[in-house]
């Protein structure tokens, strides 16, 4: 049988058929690697996603982590599997073979990540933070930070948190309150609360890096008075190993609808609970200059947000093959033009609407991980090809991309599970089956990660307005590359239906920002999101459908119909935002809080 | 210690398999090829003996080109080293054939010990260790649920539907297992890379001195001479409960023998 968790083939055709991920074996980063490596990394991350990560999915979420005398307790499954996880090697998949990595095309390695997150979201995250927290040090940290940390963090020894939100101060982060003092040798010691912290505490590994959002006394107001700090749970000693407890301690944990296998913690930081150094405060080391720190750490909140969207992609991806599995099995009612009650009862998935939902689940899926993956690959781009022009344009692109990469799939990737449960019908509300647990699962995408408000704001306040509009003129001139590629192909409609949505998301932009109100231009900047947003999956459903060429397997004859689906069912609905945009509607803006 | 693991690349017997209607034999081309399930424990056997004594781990594998996949993830999980013996003329070969194919490989091959799992998914006869040891006059100690190398003396407990027999031979031997033995590692990133730079040689029949036409579908000792389907599955009885449901339930799988 088939894979319920993820399609192989699909992966198979976005890497290969599609993104041609083997062309980049030309370039020197990734000369060692072949097709045949990315299949034994893909064969063993599939692997291992079913055989230790799935099999507990459900029981991490009826047995969710407990705080227990200042401790926390969980299943030992989670354990069992990370340790599987870091035996392979997964961990520094992507990273430089210098420290123990295998230098493996962004794009695989997310393709790769993708089975641990659809398989089991819950257990997947602590190496998700773990790699993103790594990242950030190898980009920004001294060479004594990333000697430290980052070698014991690929070789999952230890693993990584980003502590950014406070109890008073989550999506506003200019309010945040924990302070670093400033000591004699150097270190900083940190007093404050951060809530939200995923993984925050556990006992999977014998140390835990807290990379934190802290103000230095003294310093510019706001987002500029930011600095970053390393806040090992234990200090490290000189030859590396184990040394003191550090003043970081859990306060509590947080109990959530979804992603229950992963421990949300509130942690408090210097309150004496220990004393290293003899002393209360918790010992911070800080990362690159002082004030910084946002910027830092948004280097790591680009990538993750990509993470998060493909998080969100692949929990409606498996939802949408469950729902597709049990369509196919499940018999129930006679066709609408013959009612004949002697006459067998037909499967779910020759009635029409259902048809129809698992369309929607499937353009929705399908397009999510297209749009994660190309996303991947400006990853790629951005950091090896071969001219500086090229890495810059994969750079703007990939800036103006990632508020869609992260808030698409996530807006999508919950609609697609709701629509599995309403495929199994009744069932799918009971907890006998598994699509209930993915939906309550992935409705934290829209939130974490910056909220989906967020991601709006950034969108159409920053990413298409800065540099003169140069991220929307590039990603315009790009999506504007396959269109006239569509040019006498079957799907020249299409394209022309992906042009019309953009000429006119350009235009409504110029309008937006031409009324000199950026109070209104971004009051309904939602609505600007979902516009871009479809309008960009609209581009790589085109993409996917020229790229199935003359094959005629159903597969390829799948991609076109969930093409075609789109094209009908979801592009027009481009329009009804950019109405509501172009009329420059004041309804949300001039609502007062007592008519709500 | 020199240990040859014998590996075969079979449809995956998850899937759908089915027979090439032209010939019967077993349909390759289309399937999903992986190692046979239960070879992946005589590999980790293999690497296991070599971790503790040292030496060398060689894979044997004979089949088309696509097995090379299955040669590759062997060496991904730590061998050293692989034979591949490809050769058209074998196609549809009976396993007797076939041990002619191996022993001549083997015969090329120094070994003290040469592991394979007990039986594949797709021929399913269970007979090559035997028929191998028969071929390099070699002992043979088959479904091995435990083994160990003591000096030049290999012992195994082999597993029995009542308990287990102690077993010893002199090396070299042949040994099969059973999936009860271990527990096969995964490939590591690391060995996926070291992978590709592992020596892998391939075979012809001409190579290995056999005779072309003591092999293939022509004069093979057995072949699938017809095949049916299985039949569909039937409508299936509705028990109606009108207050007597459980009667009718058990009286329906007593009707069956089930109970």
């Amino acid at each position: 049988m088939s894979s319920l968790i993820l399609s192989r083939r699909d992966l198979e055709f976005l890497l290969h058929e599609w993104l041609e991920v083997e062309t980049l074996t030309k370039r020197p980063r990734f000369a060692e690697h072949s097709r045949e490596t990315f299949d034994a990394v893909m064969e063993l991350a599939e692997q291992i996603a079913t055989e230790h990560f799935a099999p507990h999915n459900r029981k991490a979420d009826e047995n969710e982590p407990r705080f227990v005398d200042g401790r926390v307790q969980m299943i030992p499954e989670v354990a069992q599997a990370l340790a599987v996880f870091v035996e392979s090697g997964i961990m520094a998949g992507t990273f430089d073979e210098e420290y123990g990595g295998m230098q493996l095309p962004q794009t695989v390695g997310q393709a790769a990540f993708a089975w641990f997150k659809a398989a089991n979201v819950g257990t997947s995250s602590y190496p998700f933070l773990t790699m993103g927290n790594a990242r950030l040090l190898l980009a920004h940290g001294s060479q004594e930070q990333k000697d430290t940390y980052v070698r014991p963090m690929l070789e999952g020894r230890w693993f990584g948190t980003m502590a950014l939100s406070e109890p008073q101060a989550g999506s506003s982060l200019a309010d945040i309150t924990t302070r670093a003092e400033p000591q004699e040798d150097g270190t900083y010691r940190l007093v404050g609360n951060k809530m939200w912290i995923s993984a925050g505490d556990h006992e999977l590994t014998e140390n835990i890096v807290h990379l934190v959002l802290a103000k230095i006394p003294g310093g510019p107001p706001g987002v500029k008075g930011i600095s970053l700090f390393v806040v090992p749970k234990f200090l490290v000693t000189a030859d590396g190993s184990i040394g003191e407890r550090n003043d970081v301690v859990l306060a509590g944990l947080n109990h959530k609808m979804g992603y229950r296998g992963t421990t949300n913690t509130l942690l408090n930081f210097g309150e004496g609970v220990h004393t290293p150094g003899g002393r209360a405060g918790a010992v911070g080391y800080l990362v690159g200059e002082p004030h910084r720190g946002l910027s830092y750490m948004f280097h790591m909140m680009n990538e993750a947000r990509i993470g998060v969207g493909m998080g969100a992609t692949v929990l409606g991806y498996t939802g949408y093959l469950h729902a597709l599995d049990y369509a196919r099995t499940r018999t129930q009612g006679r066709p609408a033009t013959g009612r004949d009650p002697s006459s067998p009862m037909v499967r779910l998935v020759d009635h029409p609407d259902v048809r129809r939902m698992l369309l929607a689940a499937k353009s929705y899926a399908q397009g999510g991980l297209a749009l994660g993956l190309y996303c991947a690959r400006l990853v790629d781009e951005e950091r090896t090809a071969e001219s500086q022009e090229e890495r810059d344009r994969a750079h703007l692109l990939l800036d103006t991309l990632t508020p869609i990469a992260k808030a698409w799939p996530s807006q999508w990737g919950p609609v697609a599970d709701d629509l599995a449960i309403q495929v199994h019908g009744g069932y799918g509300y009971t907890r006998d089956y598994p699509v209930e647990q993915f939906y309550r699962d992935n409705r934290l995408n829209p939130i974490h990660e910056g909220t989906n408000g967020i991601q709006a704001l950034d969108l159409l306040g920053r990413k298409v307005t800065v540099h003169g509009g140069a991220g929307l003129a590039l990603l315009a001139e790009t999506i504007r590359a396959t269109t006239a590629r569509a040019a006498g192909t079957p799907f020249a409609d299409l394209a022309a239906d992906v042009d019309a949505a953009l000429t006119r998301l350009v235009s409504v932009t110029g309008t937006l920002w031409g009324t000199g109100d950026p109070a209104l231009a971004l009051a309904n900047a939602s609505a600007y999101l979902d516009a871009a947003g479809h309008t960009v999956v609209g581009w790589l459903w085109l993409e996917q459908a020229l790229a199935t060429r003359e094959e005629t397997s159903d597969f390829h004859e799948g991609k076109r119909a969930a093409a075609r689906y789109f094209q009908r069912w979801e592009l027009p609905k481009v329009h009804t935002w950019l109405d509501l945009l172009e009329s420059l509607d004041r309804t949300v803006l001039d609502t007062p809080d007592a008519h709500l | 210690m020199n240990i040859v693991v014998l590996v075969k690349q079979v449809p995956d017997s998850g899937t759908q398999r089915s027979l090439d209607p032209s010939d019967n034999t077993v349909a390759r081309a289309a399937a999903d090829n992986v190692i046979n399930e239960i070879d992946e424990y005589a590999i980790e056997e293999a690497l296991q003996v070599k971790e503790a004594q040292g030496g060398e781990v060689t894979i044997l594998t004979v089949g088309p080109a696509s097995a090379t996949d299955a040669i590759r993830k062997a060496l991904s999980m730590g061998a050293d080293r692989a034979v591949h013996v490809q050769d058209d003329a074998i196609h549809g070969s009976c396993a007797i054939q076939t041990s002619g194919v191996l022993a001549a490989a083997l015969q090329q091959l120094e070994y003290d010990l040469v592991l394979m799992g007990a039986t594949s998914t797709d021929g399913q006869v269970a007979v090559m260790p035997a028929l191998l040891a028969e071929r390099l006059g070699i002992p043979q100690l088959s479904g091995a649920q435990k083994l160990t190398v003591e000096g030049s003396t290999v012992k195994v407990e082999r597993q029995t539907d009542g308990g287990f027999w102690a077993l010893e031979a002199p090396l070299p031997a042949i040994v099969s297992t059973w999936d009860t033995i271990n527990e096969p590692r995964y490939p590591s990133f690391k060995g996926i890379m070291a992978a590709k730079k592992k020596p892998v040689e391939t075979k012809s029949l001409a190579d290995l001195g056999v005779d072309p036409s003591s092999v293939g579908l022509a004069t093979a000792t057995s072949a699938v001479v017809d095949v049916t389907g299985r039949p569909p599955k039937g409508e299936g009885v509705k028990v109606t409960d009108e207050g007597d449901g459980a009667e009718k339930l058990v009286g329906f799988l007593a009707e069956q023998k089930l109970v």
